[in-house]
């Protein structure tokens, strides 16, 4: 069979990013401009400044991946772009560049969901086989996917309110860390005790989530803290924090994995770096004898590779687009 | 006229964002002010039920603007904490008469951006599960709003 290659542009939110990955597992280049550092001073992504850097810096991460991959666009053959969900002035960026190469070297245009994205980024690592669980936690997403094959992805819940990430995010202004919050609670988790007793949210029977409640627990407990003269341990709060969230997300897989007899067990988005999560998961998977896979760190955050992958998928699936297609800020996965 | 209601838990904010059924009307405009935690997004999950939305309503934080159009008008659900006052080209303005209902987390970022006529409500935390709800209403519309509804 002949080879596919595909390249792949992810803008969705704060990464600007171009690959280009051969029969949806091999990657050949990757290009990321991330701007966290301009974002680290406003506290979080600011989506004006976001879309004002991925213009700057679109074509320069194109051109730069061809050049990696020693490859011509006239050599590759389709392709896939996110068109959604995330920032919209963002998005646009991506898709309008991904548009306009499509138009110009009569390429299929193949939009990609962000999340379906994070799930194939595993079968870069390793092959994926069904039925498959993911995990997908991220600043915007908290979501469990069940696929009993490729691209036929079913929620099986996901979040009623904050994100996890976002929760994280949430947690760490309460005391004082700067943007982005999530992997210095992690890191502080590590060093502290959970000493502070916080409720498990959404403990319920459903494989949804809820997580302010939990920030409103934290913010509570913090405040009575002041109000009391104490002086809160952030190591310990970080860790009772951790804790709470890692048994709840724990159980809802485990949980899944029984009722929905699972082979193989993902987890993508940028928590699935969280330490205390993954710890947690490779626990639940090697006591329910299952294989999993954790892509490593530069597969779980924003990345156009995830995108190139899924977009074969998707290719080989016919499912191609005319550019009349519109970003959408959000959007099923389905 | 100034409103003030106090809700003891988070029910009973939701029941009064319900009370708004039947006043709605098409490029209203609902601005939320108040601390983490505090309620807003509470108060927008009532609305929304109340407009016959059956999606659940998650946060806007992380992409600022959810739309939800499959209600009775269009919903359009913002959070403005992370543009720190800076609006320009993300088109919030374009959204005050499209027609829906607009409701903005942390307007008062970004208040000389607001429509002169709107619904203020502001949101202070009493203890774990009260809060008082401040309604400050902008322009006839909104005073008979609140005067139906309260």
């Amino acid at each position: 069979m002949k080879d596919v290659y595909i390249l792949g542009i992810e803008s969705s939110c704060d990464e600007t990013s171009c690959s280009i990955v051969k029969n949806g597992n091999e990657e050949l280049a990757t290009v990321i401009l991330s701007q966290i550092d301009i974002h680290k001073n406003f506290g979080g992504v600011v989506p004006e400044i976001a879309s004002r850097q991925h213009v700057k810096n679109i074509t320069m991460v194109i051109e730069e991946c061809l050049t990696k991959a020693n490859m011509k666009m006239e050599e590759v053959d389709a392709i896939a772009v996110t068109y959604g969900p995330g920032l919209i002035g963002s998005l646009l960026i991506g898709l309008e560049a991904a548009k306009t190469l499509a138009y110009i070297y009569q390429k299929p245009l193949v939009p990609v969901h962000h999340i379906a994205g994070h799930i194939y980024a595993n079968n870069l690592v390793k092959e994926m086989k069904f039925p498959l669980l993911s995990l997908v936690i991220s600043g915007g997403h908290t979501e469990l996917i069940y696929m009993e094959d490729h691209l036929k992805f079913e929620k099986l819940g996901g979040t009623l309110d904050d994100a996890v990430g976002e929760c994280y995010d949430k947690v760490a202004r309460v005391v004082g860390i700067p943007y982005p919050g999530g992997p210095s609670i992690d890191k502080m988790a590590h060093e502290g005790k959970s000493t502070y007793d916080l409720p498990l949210p959404l403990n319920d029977n459903s494989y949804n989530f809820s997580f302010s409640g939990l920030k409103s627990a934290v913010i509570n407990l913090n405040h009575n803290e002041e109000q009391k003269g104490h002086v809160i341990n952030k190591e310990d709060l970080a860790a009772s924090f951790q804790d709470v969230v890692v048994e709840i997300i724990g159980k809802k897989v485990e949980k899944a994995i029984k009722e929905k007899n699972i082979k193989y067990f993902i987890t993508a988005g940028g928590v699935a770096a969280n330490k205390g999560i993954r710890e947690k998961l490779a626990n639940i998977c090697e006591k329910e004898n299952i294989e999993y896979s954790f892509p490593e760190i530069k597969y779980c955050t924003d990345n156009a590779a995830m995108i190139a992958a899924a977009g074969y998928f998707y290719y080989m699936d016919n499912r191609i687009s005319t550019i009349e297609i519109n970003a959408k800020s959000s959007d099923v996965l389905k | 006229m100034i409103e003030k209601i106090t809700t003891y838990s988070e029910k009973e904010t939701i029941e009064i964002a319900q009370n708004f059924e039947s006043e709605k009307f098409p490029n209203m405009v609902i601005c939320l002010d108040g601390d983490l935690g505090s309620g807003k997004t509470v108060f927008t999950k009532g609305f929304a039920q109340a407009l016959g939305i059956e999606e659940n309503i998650t946060s806007p934080t992380f992409t600022i603007i959810k739309e939800y159009p499959n209600g009775e008008l269009p919903l359009y659900h913002m959070d403005v904490y992370r543009l720190d006052g800076n609006i320009e080209g993300v088109g919030i303005e374009e959204y005050f008469n499209k027609g829906g209902v607009v409701i903005i987390e942390w307007a008062d970022t970004i208040e000389q951006y607001l429509p002169a006529e709107r619904l203020d409500i502001k949101f202070k935390v009493i203890d774990e599960n009260s809060r008082v709800l401040k309604f400050i209403p902008h322009g006839q519309k909104y005073e008979e709003i609140c005067g139906a509804v309260l």
